[in-house]
């Protein structure tokens, strides 16, 4: 019955927040179109035939990032910056007073948002693959439902992690400015900008005990087919998360002490 | 016997505040060095407050009206005391106490900006868990009570202040709670839209017998809707009372402008032993104690050649006024 409720709210949550977010479709679509990074870098890697370094083929690489693409357009979080912003204008009150935690309402605007975001992120594949007809493929379908897995593993772990960070802001205001922090880590060691496998060994080694690699490395690579250890890697996803959703909940309930409701 | 709802014991809120000089100089020993106090903003407070009641808050800026509301519902955590609200803590926001209350911070809002109301309100319904058939009826109860109607359909955003006041109040009451903790709820709302709130909030009372703290900076709020009122002064309760009593206390005379028929008259009773304010030609005010009106205005009607008189009630705001810059008030 609990769980009836909670998928209630969070039904009406994510009905709500898609109508709002439909108010932001341009503004959606530029946001589907600045996150091409991977194609960026899928550039500079085959027009350096770095490729070859990690023995992969061109045609997997250009899949792996596209892959890398869709996973990012699907597990991008901000939540650090509304909450930040609504503690400080003191909208988060009303809500902090309502029987739902406040995150809920912002893990709906994320999923409404990646709802909204679907439709663009397809047509710029479609146009991918139009440049790369060499790189069209049908992953099967357990592959496809596994990596679906993966990259919503990897949006609750980035969310853990962001709000986490988010309810600093109960103790520094700024909080932002941690997760700036944290962007360096994420942006090098998550395998946006390079597969992970193209790290020396003793890197690497380092790198699949931290929780970047499984953001965008492991479900891009389980996506695109290319070599990867898929029982171990949603281990480590589904460990991060029983991590850090408890870390979460503690410094939620010790932040909320810290409140001070400033700007309402 | 009516119950306590709210039960409050030697509550105490301090916050820390850091302070920087002024300058390069200042900014830098701040970037270094931050120098925090801790600031005692609620010190030591006691009241209780009974089911149904409408209690005012009176107090100056930066008195503590609101902290002591924002203490109440649960939405920041006491330093001392204890604050009992309908049997809960309520800093523990459990859900059926969260159930039971509601908080309305003028101008600040609650509905998602780009969307019409009515999204707001059945969201809020199912975050209280009412099933869409209860929410329907309790909207369009609501919207009757408040006056609004097509409204509901128009994106937040392009709605008036005082539309969006009444669409605010809607989503904050669609649970239907017992409790509700209003801070300025008709800030920079006009005239009629502060008549409007006030009518409906006196409705939702006797309806519901709902108990309601309130905090305003308009008097009228005040004199219409609290019999009771508690004013703070720098933290601490100066009164917490009777409004009549406060005001009585406040203002002991009255003020009473006596027409005369010829200015003859007018000289007469400016000679009589009363305690005159002004004279002009036939016209003359004089100060009566409140508790000597009939007597006093007996002997005038008696011994004088009246045309007309008027009692001059002291303006509420100015009576108030006073009670905002004093520190006790010993009723």
């Amino acid at each position: 019955m609990i769980s009836n409720l909670i998928n209630r709210k969070i039904f009406t949550l994510l009905k709500v927040q898609y109508s709002n977010m439909l108010e932001y479709r341009v503004e959606i679509a530029l946001w589907a179109i600045s996150g091409i990074i991977p194609f960026f870098m899928l550039n500079i890697w085959t027009n350096n035939n770095l490729n070859e370094s990690i023995n992969i083929s061109e045609t997997l690489l250009s899949r792996y990032f596209l892959c890398a693409f869709f996973v990012r357009q699907f597990s991008v979080v901000w939540v650090v910056f509304s909450f930040e912003e609504d503690s400080l204008m003191g909208k988060v009150s009303p809500y902090l007073i309502q029987p739902l935690n406040p995150f809920f309402r912002y893990f709906a605007q994320h999923l409404a948002e990646q709802i909204t975001r679907f439709p663009f992120a397809l047509i710029i594949a479609f146009f991918f693959f139009i440049f790369n007809p060499e790189s069209i493929w049908i992953p099967n379908l357990g592959i496809l439902l596994l990596s679906i897995v993966s990259t919503f593993l990897s949006f609750l772990i980035q969310f853990l992690i962001q709000s986490i960070v988010a309810c600093l802001c109960f103790w520094t205001e700024k909080a932002s400015s941690i997760e700036r922090l944290l962007f360096i880590p994420t942006l090098f060691l998550s395998g946006l900008l390079a597969p992970v496998v193209s790290f020396p060994t003793y890197v690497k080694s380092w790198i699949y005990l931290t929780p970047f690699p499984y953001l965008i490395d492991f479900p891009a690579n389980l996506l695109s087919g290319n070599e990867t250890n898929i029982i171990g890697g949603l281990i480590m996803q589904i460990l991060w998360i029983f991590i850090l959703f408890p870390l979460f909940k503690k410094i939620w309930s010790e932040g909320t002490k810290k409140y001070t409701a400033m700007g309402s | 016997m009516v119950q306590n709802i709210i039960d409050v014991r030697n509550l105490s809120k301090s916050f820390d505040i850091s302070s920087k000089e002024p300058g390069l100089k200042g900014t830098i020993k701040h970037f270094f060095r931050r120098q925090t106090k801790s600031l005692k903003v609620i010190k030591d407070i006691s009241f209780e407050i009974k089911e149904g009641e409408i209690v005012g808050f009176l107090g100056a800026n930066g008195a503590g009206k609101t902290t002591i509301l924002k203490m109440l519902c649960g939405l920041i955590y006491p330093s001392e005391g204890s604050i009992l609200v309908s049997g809960y803590l309520p800093f523990r926001r459990k859900e059926n106490f969260l159930k039971n209350i509601t908080l309305i911070m003028g101008q600040k809002q609650q509905l998602i900006w780009d969307l019409p109301p009515i999204e707001s309100f059945y969201l809020n319904a199912s975050i209280y868990d009412l099933d869409k058939f209860e929410a329907k009826k309790r909207i369009k109860k609501l919207s009757e009570m408040l006056e609004i109607d097509e409204e509901l359909f128009i994106p937040v955003r392009k709605l008036s202040l005082g539309q969006r006041m009444k669409s605010e109040l809607l989503a904050a009451l669609i649970h239907q709670p017992n409790i509700l903790f209003l801070d300025e709820p008709t800030l920079g709302l006009d005239i009629n839209a502060q008549r409007n709130l006030r009518k409906f909030l006196q409705k939702y009372n006797e309806e519901t017998n709902a108990t309601i703290c309130l905090t305003s900076h308009y008097m009228k709020d005040i004199t219409s809707l609290c019999k009771r009122v508690i004013c703070v002064h720098e933290g601490a309760i100066s009164y917490d009372g009777k409004l009549d009593l406060l005001l009585k206390k406040l203002s002991p005379v009255k003020e009473i402008l006596i027409v005369c028929r010829s200015e003859e008259d007018a000289i007469k009773l400016e000679n009589s032993g009363f305690s005159v304010k002004n004279k002009i030609k036939n016209e003359i005010t004089i100060k009566i104690e409140n508790n000597s009106i009939t007597s006093s205005l007996k002997t005038i009607l008696n011994n004088f050649d009246i045309e007309d008189l008027f009692i001059n009630e002291p303006p509420i705001d100015e009576v108030i006024g006073k009670v905002l810059i004093k520190k006790d008030y010993d009723i």
